[in-house]
């Protein structure tokens, strides 16, 4: 199995909305192990502190989850949150930065400015995943993720709780790859291996 | 394994050309309008120009630079856009309750009490501080400056005009951060918009610094400083906690926004945590 450029990934960034951290359970859950790059986390849940929801992430999955912390180098076998108020963005040195700019698509932190500065950062490298949601945010940054050669990943509607965001990002980019989400674990995996 | 694949653009590679006409953006600013913004993280530098773009409708960055260079009219309004931060009246309710609770009663000891606000946008930060050091019987003694390098952000701080729409937000942060009275007390509202008490500027002065190039101006007992340094580069984010360091008395506050991380700036050394979740520091030079 290999990734839209056929080159080894070096990251992968999720998006979610709601019904997203059911969605994150499944995806995580199904996964035999932590993956060989870091998975870069933005959901929108409400909540005005993310780091719950990290615990509660880790907790079920058994995974290293953490909220990402600004200007940190994300690492292999980790998970990262966006905190809560903040968009979070993948800056050049491949470190993470936040800003409070305004919302995009409604949303801080939003997927748009993560999966865009993510494409600009990892390119080809990159693989992006879009869940469920009840909203379009996400959809111009699943475009980017293409246009830089990354592999962009969206949850079948028809199996999402939510079917807003990924039919919105269908619609806009595309995908690689349109799967339930037990396979998206394994796509993952594969991807990854 | 079913996979749709839908069509989508080759790689017009117009990221690249983004970033040259970015770069090429910053040397014009520099150069001829003496404002530096090559010490800014260059991914949200780079959100920021080409919102400012759109907004101003023109064809691409390189357009917005041809323009700057020839029109100085254009910009106050292209530094506004580059630097207004989104805040908010008593943001993060807990800092503030923080303040209160255990800043205030320090700067109690001093005769007079200088505090200054860093890049304070359009004033909703000074304003909740006045707010509170009212309350607190201190507001009297206190000495407020309020910086930003934007004069069209320090003309609308000066104003004290909020939208009403936000009134709501504002009063339930005020009173999570340990407000007396209402704050109603402290606007009028007309229209759709709220107008803050002119009396809580009797001890506030407003002023143009730019925390790239400016140096010291006062000994100040607290320093707010609020989501501003998450948009510097490292080396920019070192010199400003600099610059802190040398404008605290010993002993002085240095209130930052609540995700940001200091961790990687030498300069750092000698703020001591307060309070480390809500990013309150005291300068400890001097006194470790």
């Amino acid at each position: 199995m290999k990734t839209a450029s056929g080159l080894p990934p070096h990251a992968i960034v999720v998006g979610c909305s709601a019904g997203g951290l059911a969605a994150l359970h499944q995806l995580l859950g199904a996964l035999s192990g932590p993956l060989p790059v870091p998975m870069v986390v933005v959901c929108h849940s409400g909540s005005e502190d993310m780091r719950m929801f990290c615990e509660l992430l880790e907790s079920r999955s058994g995974l290293p989850v953490s909220e990402a912390e600004e200007r940190q180098q994300p690492e292999p076998r980790h998970i990262y949150v966006a905190p809560s108020g903040y968009h979070l963005l993948i800056e050049r040195n491949g470190r993470f930065a936040l800003s409070v700019d305004p919302r995009v698509a409604f949303s801080r932190p939003s997927i748009d400015v993560l999966f865009e500065s993510a494409a600009e950062v990892w390119g080809e490298h990159l693989i992006a995943v879009l869940l469920t949601g009840a909203n379009s945010d996400g959809a111009e940054g699943s475009a980017r993720v293409r246009r830089c050669g990354g592999t962009l990943i969206v949850q079948d509607p028809e199996t999402a709780q939510v079917p807003v965001m990924p039919s919105a990002a269908l619609e806009l980019a595309g995908a690689d790859h349109c799967l339930p989400l037990p396979e998206i674990s394994f796509l993952l995996e594969a991807l990854c291996s | 394994m079913a996979a749709k694949v839908g069509p989508i653009n080759p790689p017009p590679s117009r990221d690249e050309v983004d970033d040259i006409e970015v770069d090429a953006f910053v040397h014009a600013m520099s150069r001829r309008h003496g404002y530096d913004f090559s010490g800014y993280a260059p991914s949200s530098l780079k959100r920021r120009v080409l919102q400012l773009v759109q907004s101003l409708d023109v064809a691409h960055v390189g357009e917005l630079t041809a323009r700057v260079l020839r029109d100085d009219e254009m910009v106050p309004q292209v530094i506004a856009r580059l630097s207004v931060p989104v805040s908010e009246m008593f943001r993060n309710p807990a800092v503030f309750r923080k303040l209160r609770d255990e800043v205030f009663p320090v700067l109690a000891s001093y005769p007079q009490i200088n505090i200054w606000q860093a890049g304070c946008a359009h004033g909703q930060e000074v304003y909740s501080l006045a707010i509170l050091l009212k309350e607190a019987g201190l507001y009297d003694r206190c000495q407020i400056f309020a910086t930003d390098f934007s004069d069209e952000a320090l003309a609308k701080a000066q104003e004290g005009i909020f939208p009403i729409r936000d009134a709501r937000l504002y009063s339930e942060n005020y009173l999570a951060a340990g407000g007396r009275h209402t704050l109603s007390d402290y606007y009028h509202a007309r229209y759709d918009f709220m107008k803050l008490d002119a009396r809580l500027r009797d001890r506030v002065t407003f002023a143009n610094h730019n925390l790239v190039c400016d140096g010291v101006f006062c000994e100040a007992q607290l320093i707010l400083c609020r989501n501003v340094l998450i948009y510097f580069s490292d080396a920019l984010q070192d010199r400003v906690l600099g610059l802190f360091r040398s404008s605290l008395s010993r002993g002085g506050f240095l209130c930052l926004g609540n995700r940001e991380s200091i961790r990687f700036a030498p300069s750092a050394r000698d703020f001591a945590p307060l309070d480390a979740e809500l990013r309150l520091y005291r300068n400890a030079g001097g006194l470790l």
